[in-house]
């Protein structure tokens, strides 16, 4: 089973080494990963995603809040709800008779245009695993030229006050 | 504030820090430093080798407590010290080495001697960091030294490039450091506190499991306090010898369990309701075949680290924080003291039906011998290495050790060319006992080159080869589970040690005979240097009893 970790870390030199090193050292694959500056000066949140046994997870944890520049761990799947987010560039073929049918499609996925050539349009999409994968499904007869796609992204829920309805 | 290059700040923080001796070997990229080092009061100890180097390191902080300092230069001489660096981190040893680095200005363009080192490292040791200016200096080697002797302890490396070494700048030593994602006190956990000593109070048959975090911890003391106040038998991993005494008077110790342990101690464990393991890992190599090590039993786990609870084998309780402080708050809740209705005679009875047992050969030297005489003549008071092998598994079973950091192994790594040069680094924290490595002709080789260092500053080590001419486990395991077939384990031709030895400036001595084991140790021991002593040991002769691989370590042979 998959299962998110959220990390927040120094931002070094070779922080990336020692937490991809780890996760791989101890025999699990990283479906994905992205890392980028948080709002404090000096600190990255790396959002990862890993496949593996679920009894592991925990020695995963463990193991990575030993590294020295790693200042929090948190497994998201684990600790309940939270929003993920991927995005994904797609490079669609598009020549003029099929671009209002290409940007139809697009507007379904609510995905916006940021990149218009002779015969064909970029889309920038956002959303969860599933929305984009329907995204690809739905503009592939059109032909996709290329995509790219950054890992996951996530952050716990905040949650409103206990209503007493659990 | 004072103005100094890169090089003397180095020196200069490593003088703050209290070092009084290091091992190293300069270079291209410590020329500058060696030139800062050419100032200072730190004794600086030339090895021939950086591996020796940092396993001389290693022995010097198991001994001391205090980290030990290594220094290489950059490429082969850091490339050289990560098995040394490698060894002390799985045996969580405090470290600090310093390597030089190409300038900053061709790192990455594989330049003269240039080797990732910071890269090489990073799965094997507990830190590492490069400084890239002059100010980063202080504070680097303030946290290495602090990451290095905290929380589980363990080898940090500052990498420093020649030009940061020969750029200027202000000195200042910080008086802390700030690490944001480092509190060892963090992970203290006892909340279970109430259900470890309930478990304890109501034990019928308990048993202490210690490892090397009690010595670590300098919590021996306390163990002698906890297992005599509750009357509960105490066996040690291979590296927690020496953190109960065992020649106990009371005969609470049962010796060290394993693989090649006291069969009174893997019986214990395996018999036992409760079993108490205080800073041990659980290695393959003390637990057998994990899954039914003790089965029964309820697990009661004090550990410093977070991430050893339940990493292979699973415990019923668990509390997290350093032996010392853990035991004191045992002692302080524990109450009832039981009466374990016969299981201490149990045991005893098991020690006296199933001893170690101890072969004599015709005319020839029996290992043991030679161990008990050693042990004998020194009163139990050397400080002793060893390499790896069949003489460090010896000596495990053979030697008893009644305090801690008398007994050094690489436990975790099993590193051959360990024991030699952990006993020279050691040696200058013995306080004025002797320092003895226990060696195999096979391991010796791997760093005997170390005899010139001992000779050169006349450092007292005494090796006690046990020479069987051949790689003597191996030779056993392929004896015993490959039909004798000898795949590159005995040797055409040995090595003259003794002329070695002399060659080096070392007085060197052989014995073939078990009469002659006495005289040959009081001469090594009298010469006031170091020493060499060729035991001629038989090549037959075993390691036993064995927990046969992959069972329960109370499926022991004996012969």
């Amino acid at each position: 089973m998959k299962s998110t970790f959220s990390i927040l870390s120094e931002d070094n030199p070779g922080v990336l080494m020692r937490i991809a090193g780890l996760i791989y050292r101890r025999g699990y694959n990283i479906e994905s990963l992205s890392v980028g500056r948080t709002n404090k000066p000096g600190i990255s949140r790396f959002t990862i995603v890993i496949e593996g046994e679920e009894s592991v997870y925990e020695q995963i944890c463990k193991q990575l809040e030993k590294l020295i520049e790693v200042v929090e761990v948190r497994n998201l799947t684990k600790e309940g709800p939270f929003v993920e987010r991927w995005l994904t560039l797609i490079k669609v073929h598009a020549p003029l008779e099929m671009r209002p049918h290409v940007l139809q499609t697009a507007e379904i996925f609510r995905s916006r245009v940021v990149d218009l050539g002779a015969d064909a349009i970029t889309l920038e999409v956002t959303g969860d695993r599933g929305k984009l994968q329907a995204c690809i499904e739905a503009l592939k007869p059109y032909g996709i030229i290329e995509t790219a796609a950054s890992g996951q992204v996530a952050l716990s829920r905040s949650g409103f006050m206990q209503t007493g309805t659990e | 504030m004072t103005r100094m290059n890169g090089a003397q700040m180095v020196v200069k923080s490593l003088e703050a820090e209290g070092v009084e001796t290091m091992f190293g070997i300069p270079g291209g990229t410590v020329i500058h430093l060696y030139d800062a080092i050419y100032d200072s009061k730190i004794n600086h100890i030339l090895m021939r080798h950086e591996q020796a180097a940092a396993h001389a390191a290693d022995g010097y902080a198991r001994v001391s407590g205090r980290p030990g300092v290594c220094i290489a230069t950059s490429g082969p001489g850091a490339t050289n010290l990560v098995t040394g660096l490698a060894t002390a981190n799985m045996d969580s040893v405090p470290m600090v080495a310093i390597t030089g680095q190409v300038s900053t200005s061709v790192i990455g363009t594989d330049a003269f001697q240039e080797a990732d080192i910071l890269g090489a490292t990073i799965p094997l040791i507990k830190h590492s960091m490069q400084v890239r200016s002059p100010e980063q200096i202080p504070s680097a080697i303030k946290k290495a030294f602090y990451i290095a002797s905290t929380g589980r302890q363990g080898p940090v490396l500052v990498d420093v490039p020649a030009d940061v070494q020969k750029g200027f700048g202000e000195f200042e030593y910080p008086d802390k450091v700030e690490l944001p994602g480092y509190h060892p006190k963090a992970s203290i956990d006892i909340d279970r506190l109430d259900e470890a000593v309930s478990i304890i109070e109501n034990a019928q048959r308990p048993v202490i499991f210690a490892g090397g975090g009690v010595i670590r911890s300098g919590a021996a003391a306390k163990l002698i306090n906890l297992a005599e106040s509750m009357e509960i038998p105490v066996t040690t991993t291979l590296l927690g010898k020496g953190a109960f005494p065992e020649s106990h008077p009371l005969g609470l110790s049962l010796g060290m369990a394993g693989m090649h342990g006291h069969p009174v101690a893997n019986k214990a464990l395996m018999t036992a309701d409760v079993v108490i393991a205080i800073g041990s890992r659980f290695s393959d190599r003390t637990t057998g075949n994990v899954k039914r090590f003790a089965a029964d039993a309820k697990i009661i786990h004090i550990d410093l680290d977070p991430a050893e609870i339940d990493k292979t084998v699973g415990s019923d309780v668990w509390l997290v924080g350093d032996a010392g402080f853990i035991i004191d708050k045992l002692l302080k809740s524990l109450k009832k003291k039981k009466n374990y209705a016969g299981w201490l005679e149990d045991l005893e009875i098991i020690r006296q039906k199933e001893p170690i047992p101890k072969n004599v050969y015709a005319g020839e030297i029996a290992p043991w011998q030679i161990l008990e005489t050693l042990r004998d003549i020194t009163g139990g008071n050397a400080v002793v290495t060893t390499e790896v092998g069949q003489h460090q598994m010896w000596t495990a079973q053979y030697y008893n050790f009644e305090r801690p950091r008398q007994f050094l192994s690489s436990g975790g790594l099993g590193t051959m060319g360990y024991g030699f040069p952990a006993a020279l680094g050691a040696s200058f924290a013995a306080n004025g006992q002797y320092t003895c490595c226990i060696a195999g002709d096979g391991s010796l080789m791997m760093n005997i080159q170390e005899l010139d260092t001992c000779a050169r500053y006349n450092i007292p080590v005494k090796v006690f080869l046990f020479n069987n001419a051949c790689l003597g486990n191996v030779r056993q395991w392929q004896q015993m589970f490959y039909d004798h077939r000898y795949s590159q384990t005995i040797y055409n031709k040995s090595p003259d040690f003794v002329k070695i030895a002399e060659g080096m400036g070392v007085r060197g001595f052989a014995a073939s005979r078990p009469e002659e084991i006495r005289g040959v140790i009081e001469q090594a021991l009298a010469i006031d240097g170091p020493a060499l002593v060729d035991f001629r040991i038989p090549q037959g002769a075993l390691i036993m009893p064995m927990v046969v691989p992959g069972e329960a370590i109370d499926n022991m042979i004996f012969n």
